[in-house]
């Protein structure tokens, strides 16, 4: 996918094909049916174009005024570990329980 | 009347304090679902949190109940905040109660339909691209999206961070205004809330409801072509109207040029959905959460998860959100957003040191019919004109009755400087009273 972003293959730079579709969802860690997949990536197409429009926008400078905002270094009351238990599905122990890693 | 409106997911009440006094004391507020309640469920509108009961309230939710409001339920919404129409809730659509064949508009359809249906007094939306501005136009109601940091978002649930902010709906000016009196104010749970006796030009004591007094004598409002451009023409001659009025009692009406709203929506849609498809990562089953069954490993068990949670508005969000990110496209997308970004807050800057407000149509179009956006995600998006570039830009804005257009109601929505709430509220009332 991302050999392609650079390329100025013309009318097709924003097309998207099912399999970059499929590729989005698995980094984002969605799965999708195949009727979705299809549904998406004429969806997308459009939506891509609409967004080519940015490449008008000139570069501005961006001063934006920002300050890190920091309180004291100090233990102060939290959840339970109860409470912080409340909405799993699944604990063991008072700990979470998730799926497996391999 | 309100099962009929399906304005509420959750029908539950949170007593105020029996011994506050003050403009809210006996009011009652509908509150948006995305919104924590301490032991009442709080879905986003998701099946992904049809179950889940936060262990803590928010700050807004406990400033309101701390001045004697009671909280009547938890309102309807599109999926965690993504849509303009309410439509995309897993709890079912909203209807508009001016006309039940509409939307009520979105995200916050559910607590503007619960307002304009005399549900509760007042209601807590967010607005995050317009969501309390567009139901408060399309209902009929008053909706104000206050300044970037005014009020703290300490206990709601994020779609957008960088651009959202709660906001109150209210059958009045001076009712909405009393509302944002209550829930405005510094948090230290929220470190973008702003101190405003810190902020230059700002007026820690402002009372936003004593705003409210219609009094325009001299006020200058700048009229942005680029905001009537493409909008319906009822729309356009109804706000027209009352732009003319405000002149009539006193205002000053100027033109104005904002070339950068343009790219409004462009770079909305693509900060909005980057933020969200890293906001919503955390929705993985384990912590809270709906949890599929599947028994494979933990990125199947995760993907299949959110497969069955979310609805397909919000993976199309997530989706564009992470190939806006991805590498090869975030120089494209994500940069020219944030160039973008700065050049509406730069355009707005220097409109304000000419005028004081500007107006606009709030929605550039008359409520959809139920069902008629739904699969056009774009068409949807580009109703989001004028409201998205004040979240761009971290202003306050206000939507009002202008009036009803083919009996309609029509949104005049007026934007302000950075912690100008005052004035929108005057202006606002002003609208009103006429």
């Amino acid at each position: 996918m991302s050999d392609t972003a650079a390329s100025d293959d013309g009318e097709d730079a924003t097309a998207v094909d099912a399999e970059e579709v499929r590729h989005v969802a698995d980094l984002a860690r969605v799965r999708l049916a195949d009727d979705e997949v299809d549904e998406f990536a004429a969806q997308f197409g459009d939506i891509l174009e609409y967004f080519e429009a940015l490449d008008e926008v000139p570069e501005v400078e961006r001063e934006e005024e920002l300050v890190n905002v920091m309180r004291p270094d100090e233990v102060e009351s939290g959840l339970s570990q109860e409470e912080a238990l409340a909405n799993a599905e699944e604990t063991e122990d008072g700990f979470f329980v998730g799926p497996k890693v391999s | 009347m309100a099962a009929d409106l399906n304005a509420f997911v959750t029908e539950e009440t949170i007593e105020g304090d029996a011994d506050a006094d003050g403009p809210l004391a006996d009011a009652t507020v509908a509150v948006k679902d995305n919104i924590s309640t301490e032991g009442i469920r709080t879905t986003c509108g998701s099946e992904m949190l049809a179950d889940y009961v936060p262990p803590y309230s928010a700050t807004v939710v406990d400033r309101l109940t701390g001045a004697g409001a009671t909280i009547v339920g938890k309102t309807n919404m599109d999926e965690f905040g993504m849509g303009t129409t309410t439509e995309t809730s897993a709890f079912g659509p909203t209807r508009n109660p001016v006309d039940t064949d509409r939307v009520p508009g979105g995200s916050s359809g559910g607590s503007a339909a619960a307002v304009a249906a005399g549900e509760a007094d007042v209601a807590l939306g967010s607005d995050t691209g317009g969501s309390v501005r567009c139901p408060a136009a399309f209902c009929g109601v008053v909706g104000i999206k206050p300044t970037y940091g005014l009020v703290s978002r300490y206990g709601l649930i994020a779609y957008a961070n960088s651009l959202e902010q709660i906001g109150p709906i209210a059958g009045t000016v001076e009712e909405a205004a009393a509302a944002l009196d209550v829930i405005a104010g510094d948090d230290p749970n929220d470190g973008t809330t702003r101190d405003l006796s810190e902020v230059d030009g700002a007026d820690p004591d402002a009372s936003y409801a004593a705003a409210a007094d219609g009094d325009v004598a001299g006020l200058t409002v700048g009229v942005p072509a680029e905001l009537f451009d493409g909008a319906d023409e009822r729309v356009v001659e109804t706000v027209e109207t009352a732009i003319d009025d405000l002149e009539a009692r006193g205002a000053e009406t100027t033109d104005i040029s904002l070339p950068s709203v343009e790219h409004a929506v462009q770079a909305y849609y693509v900060i909005a959905m980057a933020e969200a498809s890293s906001n919503l990562a955390r929705f993985d089953g384990v912590r809270y959460g709906r949890r599929s069954d599947a028994d494979g490993n933990w990125n199947e068990s995760f993907a299949e998860t959110r497969e069955e949670g979310f609805g397909a508005e919000v993976k199309r969000r997530i989706l564009l959100g992470t190939y806006a990110l991805s590498a090869g496209y975030h120089d494209k997308y994500y940069e020219k957003a944030q160039d973008a970004r700065a050049w509406v807050r730069r355009d707005f800057e220097d409109a304000f040191e000419d005028v004081d407000v500007i107006a606009s149509p709030t929605m550039p179009v008359l409520p959809f019919e139920l069902g008629e956006s739904l699969d056009d995600p774009l068409r949807m998006y580009l109703a989001d004109a004028n409201t998205t570039p004040v979240n761009l830009a971290n202003l306050p804005a206000i939507s009002v009755p202008a009036g009803e257009a083919d009996g309609l109601p029509v949104g005049l929505q007026l934007v302000g400087p950075k912690f100008g709430e005052e004035t929108i509220v005057r202006a606002a009332s002003a609208v009103e009273k006429r």
